[in-house]
């Protein structure tokens, strides 16, 4: 049987008297790309946050790779990697030293090898002897693109991959990512607003609101259940409690959902 | 130069009309209410503004009161005053380095990636520690050179002891750089002036340029429980000719110990008060 990447049991998080996530559970397997859909406030960045480490829960269980990360999350740090909006690479360094910096960090001895492939891949190597602050948004994207796969990460968490990327380069990051998880079978845990991205990139959908899972499936699924023909849609009609499926599964928030079981 | 000018109102009976006004003092005044209500936000940001003119009186104060009494003090004892205020800097260069290493990475927003990275807490430590004793180098060495070279001061003349000095003043450094990081963990970058003025502190009761006992009594008991007193005195022993105090040593050596596992506590509780509140990715003003 194949370990599962992602194991989430019943993990709530609360800041005070808020709730930011309430009881949800879910699981991602090898080679499997979820979404986290939701507003804003719907507990996404705060589950993203939590699974990197950076955020304690306030109970359930998190194991990444088999590794309860809530006891001890280093021994599978070097197997996952990340991308968010709230973080930045050092921008006075080149984006050579960034790459051998995080080279150096996740321990990668063939570090000139790695940066020579990532260049090539993600088309760097123009931009190696520049600073990294110097770059406009889509080289930075490409450049953080390359640090989350430095590692080449068994586990990919991404909060808004592709926010303010203009479209075109949006869509070559989705397909290079495509790519990384075709050939590596890595497992993918992907926070978005962006429906296409969603529907594109995606196997399967958590849809959030205050905090819980209140349905899932694949896209398709989702769209056959609330008679839409895309997903901003569905989302409307989760957001603002409309349209709702009859289906007895989908009209409460939902717990203890295993998605690599659908 | 101010002229009204009068915008856009609502249909509903309930609207607001609004009233707009090209004024430079409303402008102004923008700017003054953002920095004011930071100001309000961030005690270490009011705290600065009166710390600096007490410690450079009580420092200078003490120093006076000493001279008075001790008008040959320095003519005993050529350049006690140049190597103190060497020895001073390492202290200070230690803590800066450490300190502002560690704010590098809140600056650049790279914390977050350092937090989700094989990086453990301790390793991320003896880094920070490691650069401060390479940024405390670059700025002493050239200082010493220079003052062999313009007053005839070698501080290296003070032989073996010097390294024992410079590492029990690197580690009392280190102490309050974690402390410092730690502040800065728990209140957001509010607190990063700290970096800078933490130190002086306690410069008036480290007895860099006269000794413990021109400090009141109470005062004095306050000196003899940070580990910089007995550097500076150890250092004054040697250059007055009454040789190394292995005593002083030890004391300095105890009290850095304690100090150290102090810090190391305090940044280890705020990393993880950061971790429960989910501060390491939005830390800021």
């Amino acid at each position: 049987m194949t370990q599962l990447s992602i194991e989430v049991e019943n993990l709530c998080k609360s800041f005070d008297e808020i709730l930011a996530v309430r009881n949800i559970s879910f699981t991602v397997a090898p080679g499997e790309t979820v979404a986290l859909l939701g507003g804003n406030g719907a507990g996404k960045t705060t589950t993203i946050s939590i699974l990197l480490g950076v955020l304690l829960p306030t109970s359930g269980t998190i194991r990444l790779l088999g590794q309860d990360i809530v006891r001890d999350r280093f021994p599978i740090m070097h197997r996952i990697n990340f991308s968010s909006p709230y973080v930045d690479l050092p921008r006075r360094l080149t984006v050579r030293q960034n790459l051998m910096f995080f080279c150096k960090l996740y321990g990668i001895v063939n570090a000139r090898e790695r940066i020579a492939q990532l260049s090539d891949e993600l088309e760097l190597k123009d931009l190696l002897k520049r600073q990294t602050g110097s770059l406009s948004a889509g080289q930075k994207t490409r450049v953080s693109v390359a640090k989350a796969l430095i590692n080449e990460p068994e586990i990919l968490l991404l909060d808004e991959p592709t926010a303010s990327l203009d479209p075109d380069t949006a869509d070559w990051v989705r397909s290079y990512l495509k790519a990384y998880q075709n050939r590596t079978r890595a497992a993918i845990l992907l926070a978005s607003h962006n429906m296409s991205e969603v529907e594109r990139l995606c196997d399967n959908v958590l849809m959030m609101k205050s905090g819980q899972i209140v349905d899932q499936g694949t896209p398709c699924e989702l769209l056959q259940r609330y008679s839409r023909t895309n997903l901003e849609e569905v989302f409307l009609d989760i957001a603002r409690d409309r349209n709702r499926p009859n289906t007895s599964e989908s009209t409460e928030p939902r717990e203890n959902i295993e998605v690599g079981d659908i | 130069m101010s002229d009204s000018l009068q915008i856009g109102t609502r249909s509903s009976d309930t609207a607001v009309r609004v009233i707009r006004k090209d004024s430079s003092l409303m402008r102004v005044q923008a700017v003054l209410l953002r920095h004011l209500y930071l100001m309000r936000a961030s005690w270490p940001r009011i705290f600065e503004l009166m710390y600096w003119p007490s410690i450079q009186i009580v420092i200078w104060g003490f120093f006076t009161q000493f001279l008075l009494t001790n008008s040959s003090y320095v003519a005993q004892a050529a350049g006690v005053l140049v190597s103190a205020v060497l020895l001073w800097d390492v202290l200070f260069r230690a803590q800066l380095g450490f300190s502002l290493s560690f704010l590098e990475e809140l600056w650049s927003r790279n914390i977050g990636n350092l937090a989700v990275s094989p990086l453990r807490p301790i390793e991320f430590l003896g880094s920070l520690m490691i650069m401060s004793a390479f940024r405390t180098l670059i700025g002493i060495l050239p200082a010493t050179f220079i003052a062999i070279l313009f007053y005839e001061v070698s501080i290296y003349e003070l032989g073996l002891p010097l390294v024992l000095f410079f590492s029990n003043l690197m580690i009392m450094g280190w102490s309050i750089g974690l402390m410092v990081c730690a502040l800065i963990l728990r209140v957001g970058l509010g607190a990063e002036s700290m970096a800078w003025l933490t130190i002086f502190l306690i410069a008036p009761v480290s007895a860099i340029y006269y000794p413990v006992d021109i400090l009141p009594g109470w005062l004095q008991s306050i000196a003899w429980c940070l580990p910089t007193a007995p550097v500076f005195e150890g250092m004054r022993a040697i250059l007055f000719h009454q040789g190394f105090s292995l005593e002083l040593y030890l004391h300095s050596l105890g009290l850095n110990a304690i100090y150290l596992a102090i810090a190391m506590g305090l940044f280890i509780w705020s990393y993880h008060v950061a971790r429960k509140r989910g501060l390491l990715l939005q830390i800021g003003e």
